[in-house]
């Protein structure tokens, strides 16, 4: 250097990247720390998909597994359910094409699901998470002579119809929502994954 | 005054102030001498913080922040520690208590104009407290892992959902787990007891600084720097200590009276403080019959369940809060006290109060079309008195403000 003088210029261009580094580094320092707080191996090993045996599920049976700390429902519809379930008017309820609610695309039909006959729900009520119960029984008393079959949650009279789809009138806001799932086979389904869109 | 001239005073003063910063600070730090009822509360605030901190450690000496163990470690507190229940109900108490003195705290403040210029920055950081308030009281309140607990952390976790595209990884994120569990109440312990306090520390001290740095504010609204006596000090000045030190003594042996009178007759207040739902261990798969938050947070809750739309409610929700941050500069009236300003100042305050109140009340209520209807009526009138506030603090009457302090 010829001279001791300050350039100022100089300084603000080496303090300002020295500072525009350091804080690039502090940014990717942070990155484990906040990655540390996502779910751990333990916890998404806790909450995999579940595989499930339905070869033995009857006819007109429901089956309870636990996915991520919920209830999942694989009921198998029988054609009488399933001729009852087309009679139910969409007039009745509330999201009947299922616009609002919670499923995969592959479920968003008249049946919510991928084969008619086996229907894969979550099986917490969407007004406050009660677990509604499953009602086959066509007219019964108790649910009045139009009752087509479905669920009661019996917290606060939510009822859902046999695709889950909530009734107008009765609190809950959206139809039961349908997890991700897949089949494996004609009797294993895979609960927690989507199906290779075809 | 310590006399610094020689022994002991004198070598630590050399080495580090502690004097001069007692005699900035409370010695000699001048503050009005008009202070009233409401100026308890800054000072109560600080013991119940101070009580809350005390109490906490003694406490994580017997807690166990494990779902498996979180709820009976919270019962073997209260039943077979030594004076467990007792440290227990002080930590509890305090909670709600914090809530009170500062709501009391902020209402002076809005009364007496005091976060107005050139007092912004002690408003700004005491509203920042408040929000650390706020998540200090939700996070603690997982803890004991009842069925309050964990249900109002489920609820008010998901409305993170509500955000549009980052909310279901932010919620997962925060949460640790697909819903709350283990890792969810082991972070909540972490930053109950540790992180947020901190914050919640270096803040006060902030706050507390930036207003030595102004001087206080007073129920007049008058600025005592602008007449100072010969020596140089506030006429309507006194020294902290010893008048408002012995005041403020007063004032928190009068609290201590109805804090022990809570905590030894009433810990759980008829449900508003301890939750009756809270005595029964978490459930993931049963959900109580009505979730309701407790009576701080009741208010801001109404707002959200007045709103139909789920991401708007939480909007609403959180412009409820960011809302009051900017009283300083929303409030363009030219005097700072309502002493001196018009009608309508005062009725916006009272529509003010009312609305809180009643919100308050709506959100521990199950929700019905009546109680929804008032809920939305009244979250109109909180946000109108604030977003209408630059007109009618503008257009209001103002009395003449005397030029030294009154006494009443």
């Amino acid at each position: 250097m010829a001279n001791d003088a300050v350039d100022p210029a100089r300084r603000r261009l080496l303090a300002g990247t020295a500072g525009a580094l350091g804080g690039v580094g502090l940014a990717a320092t942070a990155v484990p720390f906040v990655s540390s707080m996502q779910p751990s191996a333990r916890t998404q090993a806790a909450g995999a998909p579940v595989e499930v045996d339905i070869s033995k599920l009857g006819p007109g049976e429901l089956m309870v597994v636990e996915w991520r700390r919920k209830p999942v429902w694989i009921l198998r519809r029988t054609q009488e359910e399933l001729d009852h379930l087309a009679e139910v008017p969409a007039g009745d309820l509330r999201d009947p094409e299922s616009v609002e609610s919670e499923q995969p695309a592959y479920a968003q039909n008249d049946v919510r699901s991928i084969k008619p006959e086996y229907l894969v729900l979550v099986g917490v009520c969407t007004h406050l998470g009660c677990s509604p119960k499953y009602r086959p029984e066509v007219g019964a008393p108790d649910l009045g002579a139009d009752w087509k079959g479905g669920f009661l949650c019996p917290c606060h009279g939510g009822l859902y119809d046999l695709a889950g789809r909530v009734y107008k009138g009765v609190p809950p806001p959206l139809n039961l929502p349908v997890p991700p799932y897949k089949y494996l086979s004609d009797t294993r389904l895979l609960i927690g994954e989507d199906q290779e869109t075809a | 005054m310590v006399n610094r001239t020689s022994g002991l005073a004198r070598w630590i003063d050399e080495r580090l102030p502690i004097f001069d910063w007692w005699d900035d600070h409370v010695g000699q730090y001048y503050a009005p001498k008009n202070f009233n009822f409401w100026y308890f509360f800054g000072s109560l605030a600080l013991a119940v913080l101070v009580l809350q901190i005390v109490t906490g450690i003694f406490l994580t000496m017997h807690y166990k922040p494990s779902e498996d163990l979180a709820f009976a470690s919270v019962e073997y507190i209260m039943r077979d520690v030594s004076w467990g229940w007792l440290i227990r109900y002080l930590h509890s108490t305090g909670a709600s208590m914090f809530f009170v003195v500062v709501y009391l705290h902020m209402f002076r403040g809005i009364i007496y104009g005091s976060g107005k210029g050139p007092r912004e920055l002690v408003w700004l950081f005491g509203m920042v407290i408040y929000v650390l308030l706020m998540a200090e009281a939700f996070m603690g309140y997982l803890l004991p892992w009842g069925q309050m607990s964990y249900w109002g952390a489920q609820v008010i976790i998901s409305l993170f959902g509500a955000i549009p595209f980052i909310g279901d990884g932010l919620s997962l994120w925060i949460r640790g787990d697909f819903a709350v569990g283990d890792p969810t109440l082991n972070r909540f312990f972490a930053l109950h007891v540790a992180a947020v306090p901190l914050l919640i520390i270096a803040l006060v001290f902030f706050h507390i600084i930036a207003l030595h740095e102004t001087g206080s504010n007073n129920p007049d609204g008058i600025d005592i720097k602008k007449k100072k006596g010969p020596d140089g000090k506030p006429l309507d000045g006194i020294p902290f200590h010893p008048y408002y030190t012995v005041k403020d003594i007063w004032g928190l042996s009068v609290f201590a009276i109805i804090f022990a009178a809570i905590v030894f007759f009433v810990p759980e207040m008829w449900g508003k403080f301890l939750e009756p739902d809270n005595f029964k261990p978490a459930d993931p798969m049963v959900t109580p019959p009505h979730i309701a938050p407790l009576w701080y947070f009741a208010p801001f809750y109404s707002i959200l369940r007045a709103v139909p739309d789920k991401f708007l409610g939480v909007v609403a929700m959180g412009a409820a809060i960011f809302v009051l941050f900017l009283v300083p500069w929303l409030d363009r009236s030219p005097v700072r006290s309502i002493r001196y300003r018009g009608i309508l100042n005062r009725i916006a305050l009272v529509i003010f109060v009312v609305s809180f109140i009643a919100l308050g009340y709506l959100g521990t209520q199950p929700p019905s079309d009546l109680y929804t209807l008032l809920a939305r009526i009244f979250a109109v009138l909180y946000f109108l008195f604030f977003l209408t506030m630059p007109i009618y603090t503008r257009i209001d009457s103002t009395k003449p403000v005397p030029d030294r302090v009154t006494s009443k």
